[in-house]
């Protein structure tokens, strides 16, 4: 398996430059509706969680798609869409977990993260390091390093 | 049309029509947008001498060519009106992503005319818009607001509205976005009150487009690299918001305390710095849309009587509310703040006006058996935010601004105000630019007309010294017309920081296919803010009101840095006009205009 997107919701400050950025790499133009990655914003708390897709293994739109029109890209990891293919059922849409499939309507296609070809334009131009493209998750290690040192620091106060 | 929409939604109160429109090119050209497009058309069609609570006054809102792409924090839009505090031309800048979801859905603006008979909102959904009735949310807080509406409509709309303080004509009630975003001066919030118009809510699901993409990704990605660069745009910023001014405008001798009336020095400066913030109460930043800066703060009081969850304070806020009231509780400052935001209030004013309050009942000016307020009390804050939104008791004397207050008890000297707006967080006598900035806004006290302490205090893009007179005027001429073409193009003016007039032109450029110079673009900005003074002038102000309050003209500063200083205006002021190319009463001459003629 190769690097996958890593979401942090907690550094994310809503700022959607990912929707801009990949929409206008995907489509020349600035439209979030055709962006393959969406900031869900709860405004009144600050919260915002970058709903991306996570190249599941096994993957859910995958094994719902009738016709089997999206794989797995042996290069790059990203489930892809073969829009030759594809019917536009939207089965995929409905048993993604994370509502990361999208549909765009002007194109009549369905759309979702594909890795950018193994080099995410989204990740790069986050302004908050709320996206990373790595093998493992940074903010699970970081949490495992915290945790780790808290007992660390007791047990060594014990000895 | 790349970059602009090339359309407008103009809406009839008065008959409940939407009507859309083409824009004119040439307006496009010559006043680019938002800022400048808006008060491009509002001057074609309102008589300056209108009553600013008249149905004959409009609103606009407008976006910028850049709002909604990857420009460098396009999230802004402008609301263009005749200002209820003072009577000048208003622009009241708001960003998150209320403009961007406008253009989504087609448009460059909405022109508001005529008075709704009972309480209405706007929905704009794409290419489809309609009035629906507000009559069971007049009345309700901007949250409450912006629930609903989104329930009625669209869980991803963008809600724009007033709270109980526009509803109730308060001199400066704000329009707020997305719950936490203001259109914050001026007073526009009260314009959407008398109109009887409680929110415009958009949602739009359409692009934009630009006309060379890979120039323009390379403007953009220039620009976006600059800001990444940059110490104030990278770090300062980012770190502690813009709150991170309080300690460094407090160690240059420049944060106003108690209403200007002592040197601006205040000692607990450091418990309502954005230091001590993010130590204590930060939650997170939070961007507006498309911003790399994101210096918005989420911040909450966990515990005790200011329990709060809320955007902000932010600087201004935090000073108005804090050294000037000389109250140093930061949670009782984020309080108010965050009750300003639901009630919808401009924190600048509204503490500026409890200011001039306070400092009238020490005087015993304001008999104590009327009110009695003293300096560092945080409760009597929150109460009088929320009396003044009501129009409650004193609350109805604070709702008109301190000018109107002061001028009441026969003391108009007390109110720092400047054409009758009140002053932001920068004493004049510690920096002499600001000052002038100050006399000659077109707003009235403002301090994002040409950002003077970004070079007298802050060394950003040169250090000038803050003491002298000498190149003030030049320099804030400069700095006034690109700020002008900055907030006409839906950037937000944080990113001059770290880019140029170089950088921002070429985002307009390769944005709107428009390929005229730097110089021209600079240009535009110069005929924006003389189209605003042309408008002040018609409206009946003239270069006797391009004034400071006595206190910042005849009391020397009292100590600090800065001490025995006053604004030497009398000596900036002529040459100002000079540089401008105006007559010795300040009115741009005929030679001037016919060399800002866009055609």
């Amino acid at each position: 398996m190769g690097n996958v997107i890593y979401v942090q919701p907690e550094k994310c400050t809503g700022c959607r430059t990912c929707e801009l950025t990949c929409s206008f790499m995907h489509t020349g133009t600035f439209d979030p509706t055709r962006s393959r990655i969406a900031v869900v914003g709860f405004e009144k708390s600050g919260f915002f969680f970058p709903a991306v897709c996570q190249q599941c293994d096994p993957a859910p739109c995958m094994e719902v798609c009738p016709v089997g029109a999206i794989s797995r890209s042996e290069a790059t990891g990203a489930m892809e869409v073969n829009h030759e293919v594809c019917i536009r059922c939207k089965m995929c849409m409905i048993a993604c977990p994370f509502g990361a499939t999208f549909y765009d309507a002007k194109d009549n296609r369905i759309i979702k993260c594909d890795l950018c070809g193994g080099d995410p334009e989204c990740v790069k131009n986050c302004p908050s390091e709320a996206l990373t493209f790595s093998k493992s998750s940074p903010a699970v290690g970081l949490k495992r390093r915290a945790a780790a040192a808290k007992i660390k620091e007791v047990l060594e106060e014990v000895r | 049309m790349y970059g602009w929409m090339g359309k407008i939604l103009r809406v009839d109160l008065t008959a409940g029509t939407v009507r859309l429109e083409e824009i004119d090119k040439e307006l496009l050209h010559g006043y680019i947008g938002a800022r400048g497009l808006g008060t491009k058309i509002f001057c074609n069609e309102v008589d300056p001498k209108v009553d600013p609570l008249s149905e004959e006054n409009k609103i606009i809102f407008m976006t910028g060519p850049l709002t909604g792409t990857l420009a460098s924090s396009a999230g802004r839009y402008n609301v263009v009106t005749k200002g209820v505090l003072n009577g000048t031309i208003a622009a009241s800048n708001s960003g998150g992503s209320f403009g961007p979801e406008l253009k989504y859905a087609g448009y460059d603006g909405v022109i508001i005319e005529g008075k709704a008979k009972e309480p209405v909102y706007l929905w704009i959904n794409d290419d489809e818009a309609e009035l629906r009735s507000a009559s069971h949310i007049w009345g309700t807080n901007v949250v409450a607001t912006t629930d609903t509406i989104k329930a009625e409509t669209d869980e991803e709309a963008k809600v724009a509205c007033i709270g109980p303080a526009g509803e109730n004509l308060v001199k400066f009630a704000c329009i707020m976005n997305e719950y936490n975003r203001a259109a914050g001066r001026s007073g526009v919030g009260a314009i959407m009150g008398s109109k009887n118009l409680k929110a415009i809510a958009v949602r739009g699901t359409g692009g934009i487009e630009v006309a060379d993409r890979e120039g323009f990704k390379a403007a953009v990605l220039d620009a976006r690299k600059k800001l990444k660069e940059h110490p104030v745009t990278s770090s300062g910023l980012p770190s502690y918001g813009t709150n991170v001014l309080i300690n460094i405008l407090n160690e240059h001798g420049g944060l106003p305390v108690k209403n200007f009336s002592e040197a601006a020095v205040f000692p607990n400066a450091e418990k309502i710095s954005g230091e001590y913030q993010a130590e204590k109460y930060l939650v997170r930043n939070k961007g507006c849309f498309g911003c790399s800066i994101a210096c918005g703060r989420i911040t909450r009081i966990k515990e005790g009587k200011f329990r709060s969850l809320g955007e902000g304070p932010e600087y201004e806020a935090t000073w108005a509310f804090g050294s000037n009231l000389g109250i140093d509780n930061f949670e009782a400052i984020s309080k108010a703040n965050f009750l300003c935001n639901e009630l919808g209030l401009d924190p600048i004013t509204m503490g500026g006006t409890l200011a001039c309050a306070v400092e009238m009942v020490q005087k015993e000016i304001i008999p104590r058996d009327k009110i009695n307020l003293d300096w560092g009390d945080g409760e009597m804050l929150i109460e009088m935010v929320r009396k003044t939104a009501y129009r409650e008791g004193f609350g109805d004397e604070l709702a008109e601004g301190s000018y109107r207050l002061a001028e009441s008890y026969g003391h108009p000297e007390f109110s720092m105000t400047v054409k009758k707006q009140e002053l932001p967080a920068y004493d004049p006598r510690g920096q002499q630019g600001i000052g002038l900035e100050y006399a000659t806004s077109n707003r009235g006290g403002c301090h994002v007309r040409g950002y003077m302490t970004s070079p007298e205090v802050l060394g950003v893009p040169v250090k000038v010294d803050p003491d002298t007179v000498e190149g003030k005027p030049e320099l804030l001429k400069t700095f006034q017309d690109l700020t002008a073409l900055i907030d006409s193009s839906g950037i937000c003016l944080f990113v001059t920081f770290a880019l140029g007039l170089p950088e921002i032109a070429e985002q307009l450029r390769t944005a709107t296919g428009f390929n005229i110079s730097d110089e021209e673009y600079l240009k535009a900005g110069e005929r924006i803010w003389n189209l605003e003074r042309l408008f002040n002038l018609k409206a009946g102000f003239s270069g006797k009101d391009d004034t400071l309050p006595e206190r910042l003209l005849k009391e020397p500063m009292k100590d600090g840095p800065h001490k025995g200083n006053v604004v030497k205006l009398d000596v900036m002021l002529p040459l100002y006009y000079k540089v401008r190319g105006w007559d010795e009463n300040g009115v741009p001459t005929e030679e001037k205009l016919k060399e800002l003629d866009p055609v």
